[in-house]
């Protein structure tokens, strides 16, 4: 990492540690769902972008990962933060699982099949033998945690600085694993998976172990969503979440670190603006500014924010061009 | 420096939004609606409710005050339903929050709103939970809920044949077990001898044949239908094909002419028994009712894409004159405190399109708005009230 990305880094985390002070708690709220939205797109990210699976289900792990955190929470006393890593551990293993026969199926196919585990998720979360644990359609609905050590936070900031903390804890892991032999692995079996596999790497396990790692990460961020909106329900988690969160990484921008922020902040705040601009269609507003975006950026925002330094960048280095 | 300074006036500010602020110039009244999304036909609720505040507000407001209505897409998804109240109660400042619609999302803000001590006001859901002033003394329903509608169901079958043998279909959820405990609480000690089978379906199964032959079966003569449109239309249709000739009631959930009467045949529906609350638009009973004619003028005026033959939108008109009553009746005093006070005390009030004898009772015990319901019997072609008001 260059010096300049090292500042630029510290001065976005001083912004966003600064934010809660200066926002309503309400928007504090806010900006929590759209780092737990950045988390979630993040793992579909590495597995779409970085990997080239297409996943339509990803919104079924964010469930799995926000009913585990209930649950542990509602029926087990369990503190909040210790369903974090549960929560994870559960979705890398139903995401590595899911990953295994999900092999065999290239491109539209796997689509289809997450796309079954999403529309299945509400119906499943329904089920009247699991009921005891989920609390059928009805839903659990979770209490607020305070800040601890007595910290002068109130509970949306002391949320906000706790997944504020989670999520750069997944970005940092997210870099390592990117940018190492896992990461290289990934983009080589995107790229051209034949000549992947005669250089050695282990198709199968890399593209098993990706489903697996994006899974954890869209559950990390379920459980994070569960206790920050207290309340998980089957309608939740429609199949609709899996489609914002393929449109969120499209935006941000694939195969890009900092587009899964970009993207969050897109499916947390465009839907808004849509509504108060048109009660009647907010969803053809939305669509036309999914066109502007696509249109505009066809990279998404990551592309064009680095298109735009890099020419800022040359401009500088070259105030005359050569004699 | 001057950041401080903001941050102290903010704090002044939250400390004189206590409740005599509220003593303004206009009533703000938060909403969440599925304008978009699966349930978005209800949305049209919304819609009518903001076109009656604009009535309100051409004829001056109420005491004077000028209603601003601020109603958000929840698009029926509980997570967007608590990010868009606490947009309500803590950016727009609302004083309360009025027919938020849905079990699912309002339930995600129950907790929130009492909480916060913000009055939740008539709910656009049947569920019983709604009625319960001593856990949740901020959140109140408006219509008649399940329970109730199944005790009437009882009561009508006690009074008519009380040596029936009764078969009841449900749907396995929070809402088909509402009717059905209303239903066995109005039989009595006698529930048990009485309903000779009870069968239940998942929302997510493709059809309910098996669960109707096992009714059949068991050779009941009365049917207790608790079903969803599409179930509805389903097990109308069975029970009249394989020759089941029951005395059939239907809840009011799954008595949609278009959505199930309809695809079930009009002609295999005859003699269904249902409640009804609020009038029909479709009814050529109330045709030339005044009431009615209030109501068409309103949706000509005010609402002119609105569909005319929608129950919803008289639904929603009926729900704001509620409203507007507990609004007249706070007079100048604007605290939430009274704004609840006031809607559990509402004596014999009549939303004009309701039916006639149907009066909304509250009491600070009483949550409960609507408590009564007529029966209707299908004809073949629409839903004939007959004998008296049932409930209370």
């Amino acid at each position: 990492m260059s010096r300049r990305q090292v500042i630029l880094i510290g001065l976005v985390l001083l912004a966003a540690c600064v934010l809660p002070f200066v926002v309503s708690n309400y928007r504090t709220f806010q900006f929590t769902l759209a780092l737990v939205y950045a988390i979630a797109l993040l793992g579909l990210n590495m597995l779409t972008g970085y990997n080239g699976q297409i996943s339509l289900g990803h919104g079924a792990f964010y469930a799995v990962g926000a009913y585990t955190a209930a649950i542990l929470m509602e029926h087990f006393g369990m503190p909040y933060w210790a369903t974090i890593p549960i929560a994870a551990a559960v979705c890398l293993v139903a995401g590595f699982l899911f990953g295994l026969p999900a092999l065999r199926l290239e491109g539209l196919y796997l689509a289809l099949a997450t796309f079954a585990l999403a529309v299945s998720m509400p119906a499943l979360l329904k089920y009247h033998h699991l009921e005891q644990w989920t609390g059928g359609v009805q839903g659990i609905v979770l209490l607020k945690p305070d800040a601890p050590f007595g910290l002068p936070l109130n509970p949306d900031q002391w949320l906000y600085f706790f997944t504020l903390a989670i999520t750069v804890v997944m970005f940092v892991l997210a870099w390592n694993i990117l940018r190492g032999r896992m990461g290289r692995a990934m983009i080589a079996i995107r790229d051209q998976h034949i000549a992947a596999e005669a250089m050695g790497i282990h198709t199968a396990m890399v593209k098993s172990m990706t489903f697996g790692i994006s899974a954890m990460y869209t559950g990390i961020a379920g459980a994070l969503g569960a206790i920050a909106i207290q309340f998980v329900a089957p309608d939740s988690f429609n199949i609709f979440v899996s489609i914002v969160f393929l449109v969120g990484i499209v935006i941000g921008g694939l195969a890009s670190i900092s587009g899964a922020i970009y993207g969050a902040l897109f499916i947390q705040f465009v839907p808004n603006i849509a509504d108060a601009i048109s009660k009647a269609a907010p969803w053809a507003i939305f669509g036309i500014f999914l066109l502007g975006f696509v249109y505009l950026m066809p990279m998404g925002v990551a592309g064009a924010v680095r298109m735009a330094v890099a020419r800022l960048t040359r401009k500088a280095q070259n105030p005359k061009p050569p004699q | 420096m001057k950041l401080r300074y903001v941050s102290i006036a903010a704090l002044l500010a939250a400390a004189l939004a206590s409740p005599t602020a509220f003593a303004q110039k206009t009533i703000k009244i938060g909403n969440t609606n599925p304008y978009s999304g699966p349930a978005s036909a209800y949305g049209t609720i919304g819609k009518t409710i903001g076109a009656y505040w604009k009535m309100v507000n051409d004829k001056g407001g109420i005491n004077g005050r000028q209603i601003e209505w601020i109603s958000y897409d929840d698009g029926y998804s509980p997570p967007k339903t608590v990010e868009m109240a606490r947009r309500l109660v803590e950016q727009d400042q609302v004083l309360l929050i009025f027919q938020s619609l849905g079990t699912p999302p309002n339930s995600a803000i129950h907790k929130y709103m009492n909480a916060k001590k913000v009055p939740h006001l008539f709910v656009a859901t049947g569920a019983t939970k709604w009625n319960d002033p001593k856990r949740f003394p901020w959140t109140m329903g408006w219509q008649p809920n399940y329970q109730t509608e199944g005790r009437i169901y009882a009561e009508h079958i006690l009074k008519t044949n009380p040596k029936a043998k009764i078969a009841v279909l449900y749907q396995n959820d929070d809402y088909g077990k509402d009717y059905v405990k209303g239903f066995r609480d109005g039989l009595g000690a006698k529930a048990s001898s009485m309903i000779v089978k009870e069968v239940s379906y998942e929302v997510a199964d493709p059809t309910i044949d098996s669960q109707m032959v096992q009714l059949q079966a068991s050779g009941a003569d009365t049917f207790f239908n608790v079903t969803t449109p599409k179930f509805s239309a389903q097990s109308i249709r069975k029970a009249y094909d394989s020759g089941w000739r029951p005395t059939h009631y239907l809840n009011n959930v799954g008595a949609s002419v278009g959505a199930a009467l309809k695809p079930a045949g009009l002609e295999k529906s005859v003699g269904l028994i249902t409640t009804v609350y609020y009038m029909d638009p479709t009814d050529a009973q109330w045709a030339n009712h005044p009431a009615m004619q209030e109501w068409k003028a309103f949706m000509a005026k005010y609402y002119p894409e609105g569909n005319l033959v929608d129950g919803s939108n008289v639904y929603g008109y009926a729900v704001a004159q509620t409203m507007e009553q507990v609004l007249k009746q706070a007079g100048n005093d604007l605290s939430r405190a009274n704004i609840m006070k006031q809607a559990a005390n509402l004596k014999d009030f009549r939303p004009t399109v309701l039916l006639p004898g149907i009066r909304i009772n509250t009491s600070p015990t009483d949550f409960a708005p609507i408590e009564s319901e007529q029966l209707a019997r299908f004809d073949g072609e629409g839903w004939v009230r007959f004998g008296e008001i049932i409930g209370k």
